[in-house]
Parts: structure tokens; C-alpha cells; sequence
């Protein structure tokens, strides 16, 4: 057997290769198998039955699915846009402090800190209709008189949900968006001012691009978190009532888990990872041209 | 019509004056350089004039309306930044136009005064470049070239070629004195660069710590300054300027050595009196190297000794020892001297200035 040793890159990229190999190459092809397997967790045996793209072909059909899909990509937008005028708002207020600005910055940061099944926690019970804060507000300032079922009907649900993420992300936008600002150079604003623009002008065609690109950091980092919803969602409603809040990962979770179907979980796992690529990759785009275009040296 | 009156202008951040109730009258299609050192308020005063920085104190009248609360839009001038902030994510042709843009123009209207401006200024070839792809030079004229567009009563410009090397600086000094003569609007120029003041300006307003000193055409600020501070500023190097007494219609300098009182002041002090005695280098040259004033020249000769020269082709900057003191004199024609020399030079003192040594200010009537 003498003669031949391995290559020393090879070798030293073994340890490496190894590691990697364990936890995410292993698991990866294995779950991507399992998903054209009708794998139950209750019948081992089930992981050796090959059916093929039947899996898909079932997620493809399947209303419940789509729902969530569909439901899921509504709460990325609106989640998205909503948390992004919010924390551009935020930014600019706080960027105009001249007193306090690392004081506001910290605070503003606070939602962050928390863990989102708290955040989830906390939030179900400002929205609970009988112990609630929030309709124990709205009826002691005599707006109702009634015990608004905030997370037992499906839009409210929704919308209190809506309200706990954009709660919790909104600083992300906010950080990010405002150290785009404290970059920017403040020359082009006074040219703008001198070359005849309103403050609107002034924001609309010189400061907006130039914090463009910050915007669509902001914009990644949260459609991967907004895309991946769980914590939040489960703790307010668990995908209830009536699956009328059910986004893709508690569909996934609640197949793989409580009907033990991890097969089909993975394909529709798989499915769900899509459309956080997409996304990555939209705005990915965009923030590469948005970079260009002010000439970012970053 | 845009004359442009400052009446006691005043600038304060909190409880600090930076300018303190200045008054300065530029007249229409006037070129008027601010000059001074860092952190003397020049600066500061165009932002006040450019609507930049809001104003403490006093009027600002443009064309003859007070415009202290206007903002910076409706005073109807242009500004030419330091580091020329152009904006990076238009090209130069949408940098060009953006005011006209604003302004609510038609493509079609704009379109024209872009290419025109980009004539003048040798642009047309780079009007689809991105500021990033163009260099210093390249840069500055596009913001002068976004100035001009706007075809404004009063151009501002602050520091416009502090980023340039040396040679560029002078180019493009030249490109801004070709602009005015053809755009014929008032001008004024902030710098720090008292070659440009010089060069560019019809008149020259230095100022110092938040005041003017002296205000006149380069010439009267050269040849008469009125003040010790006007007179190191301008010039390049700077004048020679020395403590002395007067004694029995003499100068007597720190180590004892005298020199004649110059004529013309000789009923303007009294014996006793301390005076800043300034000559500029032209007028302090070896014997047979400098030029002589004319029929009324007072010169003195007198032994120096010299202690370092620096030879610069067509003339040498000749450093000698006098009256405790080391003084700077301009040898054209130069021949090699050797450090430790010894020869007699020429003080002109016809062209000689005498300042009080407190005040400061000029003993000339």
C-alpha cells in the first residue's frame, strides 16, 4: 500500500469537509430524500418506500397548502412595507435629534432584545377580547362597547399578528436606515436645497437613493425572517382558529410533528425554502443596483 | 439686477459669535473674493448668503429685498461646493438639469440648456457619465456646469478649487475667470488661496475671527494695507514684518540696529512710539538684483548676512540676519551665494509700511 497519500489539500480540508459533511450536507440530502419518500415518523420502514414526485405533486394540488403559502407571502409584504415606512419614519426623526441620540438609539432598539415567543406571549394577551389591554383601552375610551375577538377571527388574527411582527422588526429597518443616513454626505442635500428643492424634492431625489441600498439590506435580512414566520404565529394563534392564520412553517411543522408525515413536510419544506430564494434573490438585485447607482464604495 | 447687501451681519451658534455684524455692498455682476484664514467666518457668511445657515443677526438683501427668511430656493442663486456635491446617482446630464427639473421644465426645454452649458465647459463628450467615472477636474466643472444651468442672479462658490492639484487649480482658475466674463453675474468667492483672490476678484474682502479688515481691488489690498494682519496675509511670502521703536527719526529694531525712518511716515509717529516696521521680500534685495522703485525711491543700503537661500530658477528667496530678526528678500537674476556671505542689500523704504504695534492698523494717512 505504499506509494500513494492523499493530496495535503485535501488532507487539510479533511477535518473541515468532515464537520460540514455531518451537519448540513448529510441532513440536507437526507430530508431532500425523505421528501419523495412518504416517511412517517411512526413507520421507520416508510423512509425505503421511493414515490417519487408524488409529495409535490400532492402540495401542488392542495388548497390548505396554498392558503398558507399565499397567506404567508400577504404577511411578507404588508410586514415588510409597513416595517420599512415605520422605520424610515423613525430614522429620520431620530437622526434630526441633536440631543440624545444614543439614548434614542438604544431605545429604539429595544424590541430586538426580546425573544419573539415573548414578544408572541405578550401580544396575545394585549389582544385576549376578555383580559385584553387593548380592547380594555378601546372600551374604556367608550370607541366600543363590545369585546373585539381579536384572535378569533380570522382577519383580526391576522392583523394582530401583523401587528406583533412589525412591533418587533420594525428597528431593524430603523437601524439600519439610519446609519445609512448618518453616512450619507450632507453636501448634495444643501445643493438640492440651493438648486431649488422643497423638502419633499430634497428627500424624494437625493437622500431616498442614497439610503436606498440600506433599505434593501433591511429588506433581505427580514423577508428571510418574515418567510421562515413561527414563533410569533404559534404562540398567538397556532395557525388557528380553524387554520385561519396558518403560514407555510407551522403547515410544515404541524405535518411533520402532529401528523407525523415527515415526508410530505419536507417536500413542502422544500417549497417554502423557494420562496425565501426568490425573495433573497429580488432583493439581492436591487440592492446591488441600488448601489451602483450611488456609487457606493462598499 | 443682483447687488447684494450685507448690513450688520451677524452669525451666532448658541452663545458663540462667529461673524460679528459685518456690512458689505457687492455690487451687480460684481467678482468678490472673501478671503482669510481657517475659522475667520468666511465660509460661514456665504452659507448665511446661500440660505445654508440661518442668520443671527442684521439684514441680507438681494437684489435690494431683505431675503433672511427666504430659503435658499427663492434667493435665485447657484452654489459651487468644496467637494463639488454632485449628486452620484444622476449622471451628468441629470446633475445638470436637475434644477430645471425641479423648476417644472419639459425635457425638451431642458434638453438645450444642458447641451449649451456643456459646451462652455468642454462636458459634452461625459454628459452620460456617472460623477464616479470623472475625475477632480471633470467633477468641478460639472458643478459648475449645474450652476450656470440655473442661470442665477448670484453665484456662490466656496472653496471651489481646494481639491484640485496645483496645476489643475490653475486651469481651471482661468475657466472661471473666461465664465464670468461671459455669464455677467455677481460673483462672490470664498477661498483660502489668496492667488485666486488676487487673480479672480474685482475686489477682495479679507477678514479674520468673525470681521472684514480691509476690503478694496487686489492692487489696495497689495499696496495698501491697512491693517499688520492684511498686509502678512497677502502676498506670497509674506511680508517682512518687525517690532521696532522710534528714536530720534529712526527705526530701532530688537537687537539695536536701525534703519531710516521711511519719509512719508516721518510726521506720522512720535519718538518713543512702537511700531510693526513692514517690508514685502521685492523690496529687500542684494545690490544690482531687485528693481527699483523709480525717481522716488529711498533706498538703504546696508550689510547682510545671509543665512539659507532657496533658489527658484528665475529668482532666489535670500534669508538674512537683521535687527535680531530673519528677513526675506527677492534676488532676481540670481547668482549662487554660499550660506555665511556676507553682501550689501537694498532696502527700498519708499515702499516700506508702518503699523501701530497695538492697534495694528496702518500709520499711512
Amino acid at each position: 500500500m505504499k506509494g500513494w497519500r492523499p493530496p495535503a489539500p485535501f488532507l487539510l480540508l479533511l477535518p473541515a469537509i468532515l464537520v460540514l459533511a455531518a451537519v448540513v450536507i448529510v441532513p440536507l440530502i437526507l430530508s431532500l430524500y425523505s421528501s419523495f419518500t412518504p416517511f412517517r415518523l411512526t413507520q421507520p420502514a416508510s423512509l425505503y418506500m421511493f414515490v417519487g414526485f408524488r409529495n409535490y405533486a400532492r402540495i401542488l394540488t392542495d388548497l390548505e397548502f396554498w392558503t398558507a403559502f399565499g397567506r404567508t407571502v400577504l404577511l411578507l409584504t404588508v410586514a415588510l412595507n409597513v416595517e420599512m415606512l415605520l422605520g424610515l419614519g423613525l430614522a429620520m426623526l431620530v437622526e434630526k435629534a441633536t440631543r440624545g441620540q444614543r439614548l434614542l438609539r438604544t431605545i429604539m432598539m429595544f424590541p430586538m432584545m426580546f425573544s419573539p415567543i415573548l414578544v408572541g406571549f405578550q401580544f396575545k394577551f394585549m389582544f385576549n377580547d376578555n383580559i385584553g389591554l387593548v380592547n380594555n383601552a378601546l372600551q374604556s375610551l367608550g370607541l366600543t362597547d363590545q369585546a373585539i375577538p381579536w384572535l378569533i377571527d380570522g382577519t383580526l388574527a391576522f392583523t394582530a399578528i401583523l401587528i406583533a411582527e412589525v412591533w418587533s422588526s420594525t428597528s431593524v429597518f430603523a437601524i439600519l436606515i439610519l446609519a445609512g443616513l448618518l453616512a450619507m454626505p450632507k453636501e448634495p442635500i444643501e445643493a438640492a436645497r440651493v438648486d431649488g428643492c422643497t423638502p419633499w424634492q430634497t428627500f424624494r431625489y437625493v437622500t431616498w437613493p442614497f439610503i436606498m441600498p440600506f433599505a434593501y439590506i433591511a429588506m433581505t435580512i427580514r423577508s428571510l425572517d418574515v418567510a421562515r414566520a413561527y414563533d410569533i404565529v404559534k404562540i398567538m394563534t397556532d395557525g388557528g382558529p380553524a387554520k385561519r392564520t396558518e403560514l407555510l412553517w407551522t403547515l410544515v411543522s404541524r405535518t411533520a410533528y402532529a401528523d407525523a408525515r415527515m415526508g410530505l413536510a419536507n417536500a413542502m419544506a422544500y417549497v417554502a425554502i423557494l420562496l425565501s430564494i426568490l425573495f433573497t434573490v429580488y432583493f439581492y438585485r436591487k440592492l446591488a443596483a441600488a448601489r451602483t447607482q450611488i456609487a457606493a464604495e462598499w | 439686477m443682483a447687488t447684494v447687501s450685507l448690513e450688520k451681519l451677524v452669525k451666532r451658534y448658541g452663545a458663540v459669535e462667529v461673524v460679528h455684524g459685518i456690512d458689505l455692498e457687492v455690487a451687480d455682476r460684481e467678482f468678490i473674493a472673501l478671503v482669510g484664514p481657517s475659522g475667520c467666518g468666511k465660509s460661514t457668511t456665504l452659507r448665511m448668503i446661500a440660505g445654508l445657515e440661518p442668520i443671527s443677526g442684521g439684514n441680507l438683501k438681494i437684489g435690494g429685498k431683505i431675503v433672511n427668511d427666504l430659503p435658499p430656493r427663492s434667493r435665485n442663486l447657484a452654489m459651487v461646493f468644496q467637494s463639488y456635491a454632485l449628486y452620484p446617482h444622476m449622471t451628468v446630464r441629470e446633475n445638470m438639469g436637475f434644477s430645471l427639473k425641479i423648476a417644472g421644465q419639459k425635457p425638451e426645454e431642458i434638453a438645450p440648456q444642458v447641451e449649451e452649458a456643456a459646451k462652455t465647459l468642454d462636458l459634452t463628450h461625459l454628459l452620460d457619465r456617472r460623477p464616479s467615472q470623472l475625475s477632480g477636474g471633470q467633477r468641478q466643472r460639472v458643478a459648475m456646469g449645474r450652476a450656470i444651468v440655473r442661470n442665477p442672479e448670484v453665484f456662490l462658490f466656496d472653496e471651489p478649487l481646494s481639491n484640485l492639484d496645483a496645476k489643475l487649480r490653475t486651469q481651471m482658475r482661468v475657466e472661471i475667470k473666461k465664465l464670468h466674463a461671459k455669464v455677467q453675474s455677481t460673483v462672490i468667492y470664498v477661498t483660502h488661496d489668496q492667488v485666486e483672490a488676487m487673480t479672480l476678484a474685482d475686489r477682495i474682502v479679507i477678514m479674520r475671527d468673525g470681521y472684514i479688515e480691509q476690503v478694496g481691488t487686489p492692487e489696495d489690498v497689495f499696496q495698501r494695507p491697512q491693517s499688520k494682519f492684511v498686509a502678512g496675509f497677502i502676498g506670497s511670502p509674506p511680508m517682512n514684518l518687525k517690532d521696532a521703536e522710534v528714536a530720534d527719526g529712526q527705526l530701532v529694531f530688537e537687537n539695536g540696529d536701525r534703519l531710516p525712518l521711511p519719509a512719508r511716515f516721518r510726521e506720522r509717529v512720535t519718538a518713543g512710539q512702537k511700531v510693526t516696521f513692514g517690508l514685502r521680500p521685492d523690496d529687500l534685495y542684494p545690490a544690482g538684483h531687485g528693481i527699483h522703485s523709480g525717481e522716488d525711491a529711498d533706498v538703504h543700503d546696508q550689510d547682510l548676512r545671509v543665512i539659507l537661500t532657496e533658489p527658484l530658477g528665475n529668482e532666489t528667496l535670500v534669508f538674512s540676519d537683521f535687527g535680531g530678526a530673519e528677513w526675506v528678500g527677492r534676488m532676481l537674476n540670481p547668482r549662487r551665494l554660499t550660506p555665511g556671505d556676507t553682501l550689501p542689500f537694498c532696502f527700498d523704504l519708499s515702499q516700506a509700511h508702518l503699523f501701530d504695534r497695538d492697534s495694528g492698523r496702518t500709520l499711512r494717512g
